[in-house]
């Protein structure tokens, strides 16, 4: 069972309360601190009273507790099959990793008991040794905060050389790549892992210090949406990932609002027109346009 | 009963998380299939839970509630939260935490007898102490032996307990990675929560977070799969809203990484073929009898995929078999179309006509799901066929439509 009080925000949350009570006596304020970081917004009201009470006999009341040990929970089965499932993803070799011996464990599920149907066939190689070697030093430069030296393909296929320092590494299901995101010596820099010809540790992190940050191309576009042939549902499902806001205007007409990176609009022209006549875009102008040229060369293709 | 913040069932948290997140439009009149007061406690339950990304507007219908996740800019999934809810009893919590302290502090397995004494001991400090009975410690026992916590050795007549061995975790790297992009990821997410605060060093796009809360039924059918079980499963029909009953045999779970669906492939066979399920719609699974001929209907669903473009195994008009194809055109600097049309395509072939075209070409049950994808190459498709004439009629037809909604070909926006 996934729906299980052992896997509760209380419990991980009393948990962390009887390490703290062990370790010394907890106080009111220290008690809450830890009911506010581990557990919901109105968690407060019930584990302090129910702690306090006796209702949970735990804690005595000069806040030490009658556990003695710190509290661990064995690994479920579940948790052991999740991890023995994982085991078989080939994108666990890109880790660093002891491989768990999880003897009689069988795993929850195999490479052949799902599919995902539509990601693109041009994904990473993550079986290639230079891109594992790749992506273990980016991932060590982001942990330990050191710049690299990077020599990659840009998206015209021409060899540019960057020193970035890298900040996260950004993983795109539908596309199957790596993207790292960094400062570079004047602005944000993105490299995709699977175009890196080569990567080292630079010795020189002076220029990629003075770098200032370029504040995220935020963009909105807003659309209305006839509810034909459920088209709402496979919308806002389509739509689910984005930051939106969806309202009814009359009957089964809706405004929907998305906001979106300016680096992604020409991706989210191609998916609004995936929709059809379902969707027609309101503003801003300017996204109005982009719809209306790719139509306007398509009257031009004579279908 | 008076309010709190955890549940007992998740079915009705999971219908209110849906049209929260993925929809977000309804005011509480709306939510006409569940009494004003259930309303009430589920949002401010949703509230207390995930209260950064739930936003608020008023309308003249009402005040509308919705959740609104960039889940760009967030590296855990905020809706594996919900999944953290179950209630529970004072003796659950209690015993729970009393039971572990007892079992780590010993070496040795022990009977019923002497961890219930022991118990008592723990509790004895109390000025009235809780009593727990046998009967309630081995109930508990005994559940937490078949989550894998504890484990058994019988000795004549009596079943002795010790703590499992504590497994060493992955790294959090590989849990922090997995448990966002791996089925079920939940779990990878309720392993991290008993590790230590670390700073997150991956960020996801395209990253559809609603299948978290499917989590329990994508579990049920890989168990069902890997014992290669009949099921019966309860679905809903959301715009009937009712719920059928269905025996099955699951094969296989597609996920798209494009719209955040996920269907169970799966063999009826009182229609003696393979269809898809909308794995939302599911709301249980019950395990049946072992089915023999597992094997086979996973190789027949094999068999099929070439021909699959999504997950329909029929065509619309009853044919065996549908074909389509359609022609684009790029400009000299634009040779990453063709790269496109490689890289996208599920099934049929691709074929470079000249140096600026090129043709797509497939045998589909259903070509209808291909209409979609066609359409983000508005702009270049200079020809298109399809063997079902009324699909071909109405996509040329759609295109028309688009040119008079925004006003092209002489026609006034409408």
């Amino acid at each position: 069972m996934i729906f299980s009080e052992l896997y509760s925000a209380y419990y991980n949350t009393v948990a962390k309360i009887l390490k703290t009570a062990i370790e010394h006596p907890i106080e009111e304020r220290g008690l809450r601190k830890i009911i506010e970081e581990h557990a919901f917004g109105e968690s407060i009201l019930n584990i302090d009273p129910c702690l306090a009470k006796g209702k949970w006999q735990l804690l005595k009341p000069d806040g030490t507790t009658i556990i003695k040990n710190v509290p661990t929970m064995p690994t479920t089965t579940i948790q052991k099959q999740w991890m023995k499932a994982i085991s078989l993803d080939k994108r666990i070799q890109l880790f660093q990793y002891k491989p768990m011996e999880l003897k009689n464990v069988e795993p929850l599920f195999t490479p052949e008991d799902y599919d995902i149907f539509d990601q693109y066939s041009d994904g990473d190689n993550y079986t290639d040794g230079t891109y594992i070697k790749n992506f273990r030093l980016v991932l060590d430069a982001i942990k330990n905060q050191y710049p690299l030296s990077i020599d990659t393909y840009n998206h015209k296929g021409k060899t540019i050389h960057m020193d970035i320092l890298p900040k996260h590494l950004e993983y795109s299901e539908k596309e199957d790549k790596f993207r790292m995101f960094g400062h570079g010596q004047h602005f944000v820099r993105t490299v995709n892992l699977g175009r890196i010809i080569n990567c080292e540790r630079s010795a020189d992190n002076h220029s990629i210090q003075s770098c200032y940050k370029i504040p995220p191309r935020n963009r909105r576009v807003v659309f209305e949406l006839v509810d034909e042939r459920n088209a709402l549902e496979r919308v806002l499902l389509h739509f689910a990932h984005f930051e939106k806001q969806a309202e009814k205007i009359e009957g089964c007409r809706y405004k929907i609002t998305i906001n979106y990176d300016k680096d992604d609009e020409t991706e989210l022209v191609i998916r609004i027109l995936s929709f059809g006549p379902m969707i027609k875009i309101t503003a801003p102008e300017h996204f109005v346009n982009l719809i209306k040229e790719r139509l306007i060369k398509q009257m031009s293709c004579g279908l | 009963m008076a309010y709190t913040e955890l549940v007992k069932n998740f079915n009705r948290i999971r219908d209110y998380m849906r049209e929260f997140y993925v929809y977000g439009f309804k005011s509480r009149d709306e939510f006409t299939r569940k009494s004003a007061r259930s309303y009430d406690d589920e949002r401010r339950r949703l509230e207390s839970w995930l209260g950064d990304y739930m936003q608020f507007r008023h309308t003249p219908e009402g005040k509308q509630v919705f959740l609104s996740v960039d889940s760009r800019t967030s590296s855990h999934n905020p809706l594996y939260k919900a999944w953290k809810t179950k209630s529970f009893t004072d003796g659950d919590i209690t015993l729970h935490f009393i039971l572990l302290d007892v079992m780590s502090t010993s070496e040795r397995a022990m009977s019923i007898k002497e961890i219930t004494k022991k118990v008592d001991e723990y509790l004895s400090v109390f000025t009235q102490p809780r009593l727990f009975d046998e009967s309630t410690v081995r109930k508990k026992l005994k559940e937490y032996a078949s989550e894998g916590i504890f484990i058994t050795e019988k000795r004549g007549k009596t079943l002795y307990y010790k703590k499992s061995e504590d497994e060493d975790f992955y790294s959090t790297d590989i849990l922090d990675f997995f448990s966002e992009v791996s089925p079920c990821g939940v779990i990878g997410s309720f392993l991290l929560d008993q590790m230590d605060r670390h700073k997150d060093y991956f960020v996801f796009k395209h990253h559809y977070i609603t299948g978290a809360i499917d989590s329990e039924i994508v579990c049920r059918l890989f168990q069902a799969m890997h014992e290669k079980r009949n099921i019966m499963m309860k679905s809903t029909n959301r715009h009937k809203n009712h719920i059928s009953e269905n025996q099955a045999i699951p094969l296989q779970i597609l996920i798209s990484v494009q719209s955040g669906r996920q269907h169970l492939m799966a063999y009826m066979p009182k229609f003696k073929r393979i269809s898809a399920f909308r794995i939302d719609n599911i709301v249980s699974v019950e395990f049946g009898e072992v089915c023999s001929h597992f094997n086979i209907l996973r190789e027949r669903l094999k068999d099929m995929r070439p021909h699959m473009w999504g997950v329909s195994t029929q065509s619309r008009l009853s044919q065996r078999i549908e074909y389509v194809e359609f022609t684009v055109r790029y400009e000299d600097n634009e040779q990453h179309i063709h790269h496109r049309l490689e890289r996208e395509k599920r099934c049929g072939t691709v074929k470079k006509i000249d140096d600026n075209t090129s043709l797509f070409t497939a045998e589909i049950y259903d070509s209808s799901e291909l209409i979609p994808w066609i359409r983000t190459f508005i702009c270049r498709i200079t020809d298109i066929r399809f063997s079902n004439s009324t699909l071909e009629a109405q996509f040329k037809y759609d295109i028309k439509k688009m040119y008079t909604l925004y006003g092209l070909e002489g026609g006034e926006a409408s």
